[in-house]
């Protein structure tokens, strides 16, 4: 379609401002993160070596990537093998899976963590009160969207014959899921993953209302004494989660790519 | 997780419903209302129009691909992070607060507004109109050009094409997508949490208050309370969402 020059300018000078109201905050936030604490002259990157030597800060850093990694696990072990059993024994109850998959996106997951406050004093007490006991919430969490993700790869391939035929050469169903299926699956499994790990290291919900140190309530704490050290931290992680979800399209659009050529 | 939904319906038999009725939680609910309804009316608007702008370029070109990549990015930002962005950009000593008053002598942070309830709007349409341009890119991408073409060739205007063909055929596409956007902001909490201190302007910030309050006891139960209510009406825009959704599909074969 050709468009009009008027029309041209009109989308370029749109576009420019839609680019301030998004990029703006991105760099106010990267310039306060560099300025000396007490509005001092000068710039330093103090506040960004701050994350590595602060206590508090590491700790909560790494109590949230690990939370990452065990939600990403738990949920792969949860839900590939359910999934695939559901699609080749019993048809009947996908509509009801999918159902229970979606559910954690339609209720505000602050009445989820109202309702889950009794279950976790449980949970705390019988497993200690590490944040990673937060895996099991976020696990619910993540659900909606890593099924949505395994689902598109799953109905990409033929599950039932693959399976049908690593069953007649004798493997076990561990080995139909593990070796035969999960290989065919991985973009799927993949983005399930980035997704997962991108919502984990921002949720501050459950971690601050259940009171867990988690990366983004330790920046709202600190934020209220080391403001630039606050919003390094903040950025850092937006960066990091920026980062895996471009990953993400670039991953889903070799997908397609596939998909088109096949 | 849905038996612990049923455990809090046991406790409001013991009626708190009571408690929804209070000046306090009806000052809440309709901050909350407003809220979501503003914000998803402007970020739909404004969603809309960038969803047009983004798909007026060729389907090939970088800057379409990369700014879809980058609302979908945006759209998944919100809570602690962009809080602390907006109180960079326009809080008391942000960089944008300081320019102004360096610039032209405005002081564009008057008396706090960011920390209340028309700062949480500007704050929530960050992640709202991002939200709206991958709902709604694909109806504008499902408008044909050959549809356009023909109304062109029966001698129709720009003007009336877009007010007799693309309307119509956008219109449940949008309502459906204003009321995504609207149980989206009703549910958002993260940054409302960081942004408000004092008060409880929105239902959320009030259910944080009765569950996390050491000073009432005995709240927990109105928490519950509030809890349900915003259950009911995620419930109703989902409903009515869905009616929307099933129109829509009629079009988009």
């Amino acid at each position: 379609m050709r468009h009009s020059s008027g029309f041209r300018a009109f989308r370029a000078i749109g576009l420019l401002v839609f680019a301030a109201y998004f990029f703006i905050p991105l760099l106010a936030m990267f310039d306060f993160s560099t300025q000396v604490r007490g509005s001092a002259e000068g710039r330093t990157w103090d506040n960004w070596a701050f994350m590595v030597t602060d206590e508090d800060l590491r700790s909560s850093i790494v109590a949230s990537l690990l939370l990452a990694v065990f939600t990403v696990v738990l949920m792969v072990v949860l839900l590939v093998p359910t999934m695939v059993w559901v699609r080749l024994r019993v048809p009947r109850a996908r509509a009801l899976i999918e159902f229970l998959c979606l559910l954690p996106l339609t209720i505000p997951a602050l009445v989820i963590v109202v309702g889950i406050t009794n279950v976790y004093s449980w949970v705390t007490y019988l497993l200690g009160d590490s944040a990673l006991v937060l895996t099991f919430a976020y696990v619910v969490l993540v659900l909606p969207y890593s099924y949505r993700a395994i689902d598109a790869s799953l109905s990409g391939i033929d599950a039932a014959t693959l399976s049908e035929a690593a069953r007649s050469l004798g493997a076990g169903w561990f080995t139909v899921i593990v070796r035969i299926i999960m290989p065919n699956i991985t973009g799927g499994i993949l983005g399930a993953a980035f997704i997962a790990v991108a919502l984990v290291l921002g949720e501050y919900v459950f971690a601050s209302l259940l009171h867990f140190d988690t990366l983004p309530v330790a920046m709202a704490a600190l934020y209220k004494s080391n403001g630039p050290a606050a919003m390094a931290a903040a950025l850092a992680s937006m960066i990091l989660v920026a980062v895996l979800l471009v990953g993400l399209t670039f991953l889903s659009r070799d997908r397609h790519k596939q998909g088109a050529s096949s | 997780m849905v038996g612990a939904f049923q455990d809090e319906n046991g406790a409001l038999t013991l009626g708190n419903l009571d408690a929804l009725t209070s000046e306090a939680a009806l000052t809440a609910l309709k901050g909350s209302l407003i809220l979501s309804a503003s914000t998803a009316i402007i970020g739909a608007l404004l969603g809309a129009l960038l969803a047009y702008l983004i798909v007026s370029m060729p389907p090939q070109s970088l800057m379409r691909r990369s700014t879809l990549a980058v609302s979908g990015v945006l759209a998944q930002f919100g809570g602690v992070v962009l809080a602390f962005a907006w109180i960079a950009t326009i809080g008391p000593v942000g960089v944008l607060t300081k320019a102004m008053d360096d610039l032209v002598g405005a002081n564009i942070y008057g008396s706090g507004w960011l920390f209340g309830l028309p700062g949480l709007v500007v704050v929530y349409c960050y992640f709202q109109i991002p939200l709206m341009v991958i709902v709604f890119a694909p109806a504008f991408e499902g408008l044909r050009p050959q549809w356009r073409e023909a109304a062109v060739n029966l001698g129709a205007s720009t003007w009336d094409y877009w007010r007799h063909v693309a309307l119509p055929l956008l219109l449940p596409a949008f309502l459906g997508a204003l009321l995504l956007l609207f149980a989206n902001a009703f549910a958002a909490y993260a940054t409302a949490a960081v942004l408000v201190s004092q008060g409880q302007p929105i239902v959320p910030l009030m259910i944080r208050q009765a569950i996390t309050s050491e000073v009432l006891l005995g709240q927990a139960n109105v928490g519950f309370a509030l809890a349900l209510e915003m259950i009911v009406v995620v419930t109703l825009v989902m409903v009515a969402y869905n009616v929307l959704l099933r129109r829509t599909a009629r079009w988009m074969r």
